[in-house]
């Protein structure tokens, strides 16, 4: 924990010294709980983020790829069957043609797809300023950062894939007021995280905007600020974008333990085998041979 | 360097393979068919070698030996069959395909007496058939004795229902979609290969094995069925 | 002689039955069975068998994928989305499609590398080394028209890239362009022939590693000491020794690729694939997946759009005449004290601009790729062939025997000395 609060401080300071030289900061690295070979989603945190995709990102942003059903699935935010039946229920899916040919909205069913608030592409940049809001079902894919040499080797090695994640937080905590000198074209928000700082999106989050969960004593659980809300929203975007992680990550324990015992058994097979013709050459071949040419 | 070095990197200078495996060769070539086009140069036997091992590993403890490799082996098929399952797992209907089969409901009122309607539920045909009198009464007065898959006309039907029938529109025999009102009790006709079925979609005539299926279904109301209700994914 | 033609001797009246009419089982038995083997082949020479699973598993995956992808420029997108999240284990399947291509390249940058190492290239099988150059140019196309199908930004704008390349051809460039692309840019007609030829070319491979298989078996194998096999007690038979061998070191080789698919599945992607094509926009930072890095960094290192094309493919076409630019009487590097450091400097250097392909190609980057090319190409055409006049070669033991078990002997192993190894485990 000491360490990586360390790391933290010492990317802290990095993104600190790097900002002050007009570069993109790196994003703090988060501790999620699906990282790691044995991460799984956090279901409470799942569901509060949906709760925040819901009351303050789908008004212009859609999750296309994720269907209602998939909130009751394993691994997940693992709300009831009946839940998402109701939740569904509260959209208006288009559907049709009926048999006059026509068109209709009927409630959704936990088969459906979320439906978008603009009904096209066009409709949607019109409406924001020339810039369509884009998809989220796969933006915690979508996004990263350069970590470079030798990083990404040590990266590969401790399995650290949560760049997306941590740029996403950044990103909707990384509003502020634009530093000295620097013009903010209209239509455009200062973010220091967003690569060339003017991002077309207003600040989505702030303080207190969106009602969590009560605790026995009438207080919330986790806190309603901005930090929480990202960290909360990215967790149920990371899932949104990789629904099977946890599937995911259980059959490659089975698997490389399964490898790893079979990995023995070669092993001594091999050596029994090998025993036959007085072992196998395991080292190189002798360089400085002695013997007469 | 000696110029006879120069066909051959140095320490191969005797070349005893090369020639050795020169004269294997050609023979080997014309000898393509019934002989190994992979392993003409047949310098060094495999037979040789091993045979002299062979007698001395019969003997060095062989029950150790064979549980290991019976061991191995078991556990490289158990990875093999492992390894298969996704790929057979991934040919069954996927997710999307059994959530589609949510169920539909359907209003009765449009469909007149004497009228069949096709509706699709899970991508699978179904017949909702109005029945008049007379198909009710036909279907009703059969002796069960006499029917290939003997069954009721009540248990083809919701009680209180009986002029709705509501089967699966795909013969039995090979799945071709029977002719409505055909037939020699105006029941389907399958025009593939002659199957009869009667007014309660029962097999009269010809090769289809059993009755038309009925699907899972319930009234809603009087007017309006929901089909797939109760189904399980 | 013909009793020696194949040692596999049908045991039930079927098999004599069958066997005179196709003798297929003796022929696997006298290749893949009886087939002799140096005794001392290391590891670096079990990722034949490596990348003959890499490119089964390949074909498996990718036929199984193909039944639920949709090679349509509107749909390709979201049927990769449903394999990921609808398709029973379609995650699974597309995740070793994926890291399955990075793995086959790992292993067959190993096999490549080795054979530089051990100058497995050299006479007699030169042949067999040009066959194995011929498919790793059919990999990298179909890697590459691969990568095109999920239809996101890499994908379409690699295509791009990639296709632009041969419109530096003079004069019929525009035209092939065209015919590649179907249109006057990247679009549908693109994808759909990109799909056919990706599934097309990996049973082309598979031909073409048959030719390589049997070229190999003409010659036998090379190994470690570079000395031909003399006699019985330099081999043994490839079964059981190397198909133990060869399946002790898959298993491990899968432990890593495992690794990637179930824990880092996207690390050896780039994140911009995950957005849908947009002809429109292009990544900020356009590069091609790792393994085509050097090639890359030597296509921008040239000023000249044709120079750079030229010298790209040049860069691999030039192995071809390596057997005959190596001018050095030894074949492994083992006992060629010069050519064993060259070949690490040149392994560096490779390494160096496939680092170098990664970053933009501005600046020091630039200058760095210009020498790293120059010097990869120096490598083949001047060092080569002057080290084979200029090197005193190392001693070398008389046999594969004598290197293997005649550590500080003072005289040639006598006969039988197999019957009295060494104990090595």
């Amino acid at each position: 924990m000491k360490k990586i609060a360390c790391l933290a401080l010492v990317f802290a300071g990095l993104a600190g010294a790097a900002h002050a030289a007009g570069e993109t900061p790196v994003p703090p690295q988060l501790n999620w709980s699906w990282q790691g070979p044995f991460g799984t989603y956090d279901r409470a945190q799942l569901q509060r983020g949906f709760k925040v995709y819901r009351e303050v990102c789908q008004a212009c942003h859609n999750i296309k790829y994720v269907r209602f059903r998939n909130l009751s699935e394993p691994g997940g935010p693992e709300f009831s069957a009946a839940q998402v039946r109701a939740l569904a229920a509260e959209y208006k899916i288009k559907d049709g043609p009926n048999d006059s040919g026509e068109m209709f909205e009927r409630p959704g069913r936990p088969a459906d797809a979320f439906p978008w608030t603009f009904p096209n592409e066009q409709a949607a940049a019109a409406a924001n300023g020339g810039k369509a809001p884009p998809d989220l079902s796969l933006m915690v894919k979508a996004r990263t950062y350069e970590r470079g040499f030798p990083w990404f080797i040590l990266d590969a090695l401790r399995q650290y894939s949560e760049n997306g994640a941590d740029y996403l937080t950044a990103l909707l905590t990384g509003y502020e007021d634009p530093p000295q000198g620097v013009e903010v074209p209209a239509g455009g928000y200062y973010n220091k995280y967003y690569p060339g700082h003017i991002i077309a999106m207003p600040k989505p989050l702030s303080d207190g905007q969106v009602e969590y969960p009560k605790g026995p004593n009438g207080q919330p659980v986790v806190p309603e600020t901005v930090a929480q809300y990202a960290k909360d929203v990215t967790a149920f975007l990371a899932w949104a974008a990789e629904p099977h992680l946890e599937a995911r990550k259980r059959l490659g324990f089975i698997v490389i333990a399964f490898l790893l015992l079979l990995t023995g058994l070669m092993y001594f097979t091999k050596k029994k085998v090998w025993a036959d013709v007085g072992g196998e050459i395991e080292d190189r071949p002798v360089t400085t041979f002695k013997g007469p040419g | 360097m000696p110029a006879h070095a120069k066909e051959r990197p140095r320490g191969d200078a005797g070349s005893h393979c090369m020639r050795i495996c020169a004269r294997a060769w050609s023979p080997a070539l014309s000898r393509f068919q019934s002989a190994s086009i992979f392993g003409p140069c047949d310098t060094v036997h495999a037979n040789q070698l091993r045979e002299p091992v062979a007698d001395s590993i019969a003997s060095v403890e062989p029950t150790r030996r064979d549980f290991l490799y019976i061991a191995t082996g078991a556990a490289a098929a158990v990875g093999a069959a492992g390894l298969a399952w996704p790929f057979v797992s991934s040919l069954a209907p996927d997710a999307d395909t059994v959530a589609a089969g949510a169920p539909v409901e359907l209003d009765l009122t449009p469909i007149a007496p004497g009228q069949i309607v096709k509706v699709f539920w899970r991508g699978k045909l179904i017949f909702v058939r109005h029945r008049t009198e007379e198909e009710i009464k036909a279907a009703q007065d059969v002796n069960l004795a006499t029917l290939k898959d003997p069954q009721p006309d009540s248990a083809r039907v919701k009680e209180g229902h009986a002029q709705w029938l509501v089967v699966y529109g795909n013969c039995t025999h090979l799945g071709c979609v029977p002719l409505g009102q055909q037939g020699e009790f105006k029941g389907w006709f399958c025009p593939c290969h002659g199957s009869v079925f009667d007014t309660s979609g029962r097999i009269r005539q010809g090769p289809a094995p059993i009755n038309l299926p009925i699907p899972p279904y319930t009234f809603v109301s009087d007017t309006k069925i929901r089909i797939g209700e109760g189904a399980t994914a | 002689m013909s009793k020696h033609a194949t040692t596999y001797v049908p045991k039930s009246a079927f098999a004599k039955w069958f066997e005179s009419r196709l003798p297929i089982v003796g022929l696997i038995h006298s290749s893949f069975v009886a087939f002799p083997v140096p005794r001392n082949l290391n590891y670096w020479w079990t990722f034949g068998g490596v990348l003959f699973f890499m490119l089964v598993m390949q074909i498996i995956t990718g036929v199984v994928l193909a039944m639920h992808y949709t090679p349509n420029a509107n749909l390709a997108f979201d049927s990769v989305e449903r394999i990921m999240r609808d398709v029973n284990y379609g995650w699974l399947l597309r995740y070793l499609h994926a890291n399955g291509a990075s793995m086959f390249f790992v292993a067959v940058y190993i096999h490549i590398f080795r054979n530089f190492y051990y100058g497995s290239y050299k006479a007699p099988r030169e042949v067999l080394f040009i066959l194995g150059i011929i498919i790793f140019l059919l990999m990298m196309a179909t890697a590459f028209m691969g990568y095109v199908l999920p239809w996101g930004q890499m994908s379409f704008w690699g295509a791009t890239v990639i296709t632009n390349l041969f419109s530096a051809v003079p004069i019929i460039g525009d035209t092939i362009v065209s015919l590649l692309w179907g249109g006057y840019s990247v679009g549908n007609p693109t994808l759909n022939r990109f799909f056919s030829l990706h599934y097309l070319l990996p049973f082309m491979i598979f031909g073409v590693v048959i030719l390589h298989v049997w070229a190999l078996h003409v010659p036998g194998n090379n190994n470690p000491t570079g000395i031909e096999m003399k006699s019985g007690k330099d081999a043994v038979p490839f079964h059981p020794y190397m198909t133990v061998k060869d399946g002790f070191s898959l298993v491990l080789f899968l432990i890593f690729f495992a690794w990637w698919v179930f824990y880092m599945p996207n690390y050896l992607g780039h994140a911009d694939n995950y957005i849908p094509a947009n002809p429109s926009v292009t990544p900020s930072h356009i590069v091609p997946e790792w393994y085509f890095l050097p090639f890359y960094a030597i296509l921008r290192a040239v000023p000249d759009k044709l120079g750079g094309v030229v010298a790209m493919v040049a860069a691999i076409l030039i192995w071809a005449l390596v057997p005959w630019l190596d001018t050095s009487k030894v074949r492994s590097a083992v006992y060629r004290p010069l050519y064993r450091q060259f070949f690490w400097v040149w392994f560096a250097v490779c390494i160096l601009l496939g680092w170098l392909g990664s970053k933009p190609a501005e600046g020091g980057y630039v200058i760095a790729a210009r020498i790293a090319t120059i010097y990869y190409f120096a490598h083949f055409l001047i060092i080569l062939p002057l080290l084979g006049l200029f090197e005193r070669p190392q001693r070398m033991p008389g046999s594969i025997v004598e290197s293997v078990l005649g550590r500080g002997a003072a005289a040639p192993v006598p006969a039988g000395a197999t019957a009295a190894p060494q104990t090595q485990g």
